[in-house]
């Protein structure tokens, strides 16, 4: 579903990711984890295509088109999801005509008729029950006040409403009490299917006892340095990651 | 606090067919109004003396007002009126809106094309002629705004052939929204057309004003030269909302003056879509107290438009709120001027006034100059004031493209948000979705 190979960008011309090698295959979720300023956000914004992120080599296919040449809405419209670390908060744009708005224009890029107020309605509400949502909520603007656990759970419930093929999980679990994880990961276990990927980024493996990965990998120095299953992550909670920059020092 | 006009270059010489069309004036009114026409006279020798405002007087300085001085302008006079029909006025009102529309088409009422024979109860609607002699005229109409410190005002003054007077009787609670048209109609030559509002909303009165100015048809620049003068009366209730759709050729210099007594409310919102070059001065004066005024502004400007918002807010008296907010979305070449004061006097003891101005550029090119003047002279207030101006967030834009927003949807999206806030606030909801519309439409048609 997505393959990325040797992939490097640097931002403020400080280079990033130093030759990202990572293969997702459909159904599967990938959780990536490492030390502060390993590149783990960086992905994330490459991924999603934010602008000031610049790609100096290396290719991402996604569903066997090239990702890195389309632009954020079309990536979005592809079947691309990025839950935010740090939702932005737009005053003057409800919740609701911002997420009918995007789902209309995902729908019109695929060929799918355009949904009235009614069945847009009855759609987010059927979606808002994932997150255990409060339907005020839709009529406030985009984050606006919203609490941290509230901004996270508003990704998760966009994320339902755009049904995506892959999300890119950006520390979704950072600034959550236990509460809100366990809604957030509710939430995005119900959406785990045979077709849908998930990445999941995170630094603690808190977050992977409630979203259980497949995979595991050690972003390092913007590599990944080791994968495995989910074991790795328990080892890296046991060990802290000392012992891979030991190990990644030795081998280089 | 007023300064009178100073000299020393600070003006252009007052052009001679100004002074000449007001002489032939000041002669038509001196034997059925000799009062009128004294202070014609009177605002005749001002004018003749101020001339108009160059860049190098403070209140005009980012405003070039010597087009006015170099193009031929002839001043429109009630002949130039009927050329417009019943379906021409009826192509201004805003859908939903259940209003009394009056046409002024190159500054005097054409009786035909407007709703004279459904004016609401407690509503009296005239001219000069009709109406001059209640008191209320004689003690308000040429005489809130000042001719002294204001050379346009003056102008008008000596021009204003057919002023339109709106008086609303004590405690009249008028439902029906008064809508006050100004159209300006030129033909081949530039046309000069000044208009003259008084509106008189007595002691409990309540009404609803929209005053909307275009033009019709593309001949040649008109310059539209409008004073309005606003008494809202003790207790009285006065939503008015002014709209400016004009085309690229007009030029629209405005001075709007409201008194308010004790206990009144007053909420004003200033909308600014068209025109080449646009001055609204707007002058409030809470002469009373417990008054409760919101005066806000929306300007959204493209192309090589130039929009100048002057406000002044006097509080006179103890115990009364202010607040203003003022926002604009520039693109293009486009410049917007803001210059907000607020004056707290010695007895204006408890005074809460707050203003703010926040401003988006769209281009590198487009520009914004922002000055609040605040002058303090009690000791027991509180004031506020703000200016911002930046760019489009980029981090919301990215937001919502990541959501599958195209990028042009994605801009007109936070466009409107930031704009949508200052038409929220009007509380007639036809006129807020007519007014949404209208935003909408200028909105996605932005020129660079």
């Amino acid at each position: 579903m997505l393959s990325i190979k040797n992939l490097q960008a640097s931002v403020e011309g400080k280079q990033i990711l130093n030759g990202l090698n990572l293969e997702i295959g459909q159904g599967e979720v990938h959780a990536i984890m490492g030390p502060n300023g390993s590149g783990k956000s960086t992905l994330a914004s490459v991924l999603a295509g934010r602008e000031d992120y610049e790609v100096t080599g290396g290719s991402v296919t996604f569903l066997g088109q090239d990702l890195l040449d389309a632009s954020p809405e079309d990536r979005a419209r592809a079947g691309l999801f990025l839950a935010f670390q740090y939702p932005v908060e737009i005053p003057g744009v409800s919740n609701a005509n911002f997420l009918k708005t995007a789902v209309n224009e995902v729908r019109k890029s695929r060929g799918q008729e355009i949904l009235d107020s009614k069945d847009f309605l009855k759609l987010m509400n059927e979606k808002m029950k994932l997150v255990e949502m409060d339907k005020a909520m839709t009529q406030r603007s985009v984050n606006e006040g919203f609490s941290g656990g509230e901004k996270k759970r508003n990704e998760i419930f966009q994320m339902a409403m755009l049904e995506p093929r892959l999300a890119v999980l950006d520390e979704t679990d950072s600034g959550l009490d236990i509460d809100a994880l366990r809604i957030v990961s509710h939430g995005v276990n119900a959406l785990r299917s045979k077709e849908r990927s998930f990445v999941v980024i995170t630094h603690y493996q808190r977050l992977l006892d409630y979203i259980v990965p497949d995979f595991v990998h050690v972003l390092y120095k913007g590599r990944i340095v080791k994968s495995g299953t989910r074991e790795l992550a328990l080892e890296l909670e046991a060990k802290g990651y000392d012992w891979i920059k030991d190990e990644t020092t030795v081998n280089a | 606090m007023p300064e009178a006009m100073s000299k020393n270059g600070q003006h252009h010489p007052a052009p001679r067919p100004f002074l000449e069309a007001a002489e032939t004036l000041v002669r038509r009114d001196e034997g059925s109004m000799p009062r009128v026409a004294d202070i014609r006279r009177k605002a005749l020798s001002q004018f003749e003396q101020s001339g108009i405002p160059s860049t190098r007087h403070e209140e005009w300085k980012y405003l070039d007002l010597s087009p006015l001085t170099t193009t031929d302008f002839r001043t429109a006079t009630p002949d130039d009126i009927r050329k417009l029909s019943k379906a021409d006025a009826d192509a201004l009102r805003h859908d939903g809106v259940d209003a009394c529309l009056l046409l002024v088409e190159n500054g005097s009422l054409n009786r035909d094309a407007s709703d004279l024979k459904s004016v609401p109860a407690g509503v009296r609607i005239g001219s000069l002629a009709e109406l001059g002699t209640e008191p209320a005229v004689i003690d308000h109409l040429f005489s809130l705004a000042d001719t002294h410190t204001e050379a346009l005002v003056a102008l008008n003054t000596m021009l204003s052939y057919d002023p339109l007077i709106i008086l609303v009787e004590a405690n009249a609670q008028v439902e029906t929204v008064l809508h006050v048209a100004f159209a300006a109609v030129p033909e081949s030559s530039p046309l000069n057309v000044c208009t003259r509002l008084l509106v008189v909303a007595a002691t409990g009165a309540s009404c609803t004003l929209i005053e909307s100015y275009h033009t019709i048809g593309e001949g040649a620049s008109t310059l539209t030269n409008a004073v309005t003068e606003t008494v809202v009366g003790s207790g009285a209730r006065v939503h008015h909302i002014k709209v400016q759709h004009e085309n690229s050729l007009a030029r629209n210099i405005s001075y709007h003056k409201v008194h308010m007594a004790g206990d009144s409310y007053q909420h004003l919102t200033t909308l600014t879509l068209g025109g080449a070059l646009v001055r609204n001065t707007l002058n409030l004066r809470l002469d009373g107290q417990q008054i409760n005024t919101y005066l806000n502004g929306l300007y959204v400007l493209d192309g090589d438009q130039v929009v100048d918002n002057h406000t002044l807010v006097d509080h006179a008296q103890p115990n009364c709120y202010s607040s203003e907010l003022y926002k604009g979305i520039i693109s293009g070449r486009a410049q917007g001027i803001f210059n907000g004061k607020i004056w707290v006097r010695p007895d204006a003891q408890k005074t809460n006034a707050y203003q703010s101005n926040k401003n988006i550029l769209l281009s590198d090119e487009a520009s914004m100059n922002t000055k609040p003047q605040l002058e303090i002279y009690a000791d027991d207030v509180k004031c506020s004031h703000g200016a911002t101006t930046g760019q489009l967030d980029e981090e919301s834009l990215f937001y919502l493209r990541a959501r599958g927003i195209g990028e042009a949807t994605a801009r007109a999206l936070l466009n409107q948000a930031f704009a949508a806030d200052v038409i929220a606030q009007v509380e007639h909801p036809g006129i807020r979705e007519a007014l949404l519309q209208v935003l909408d439409r200028k909105l996605s048609n932005l020129q660079s």
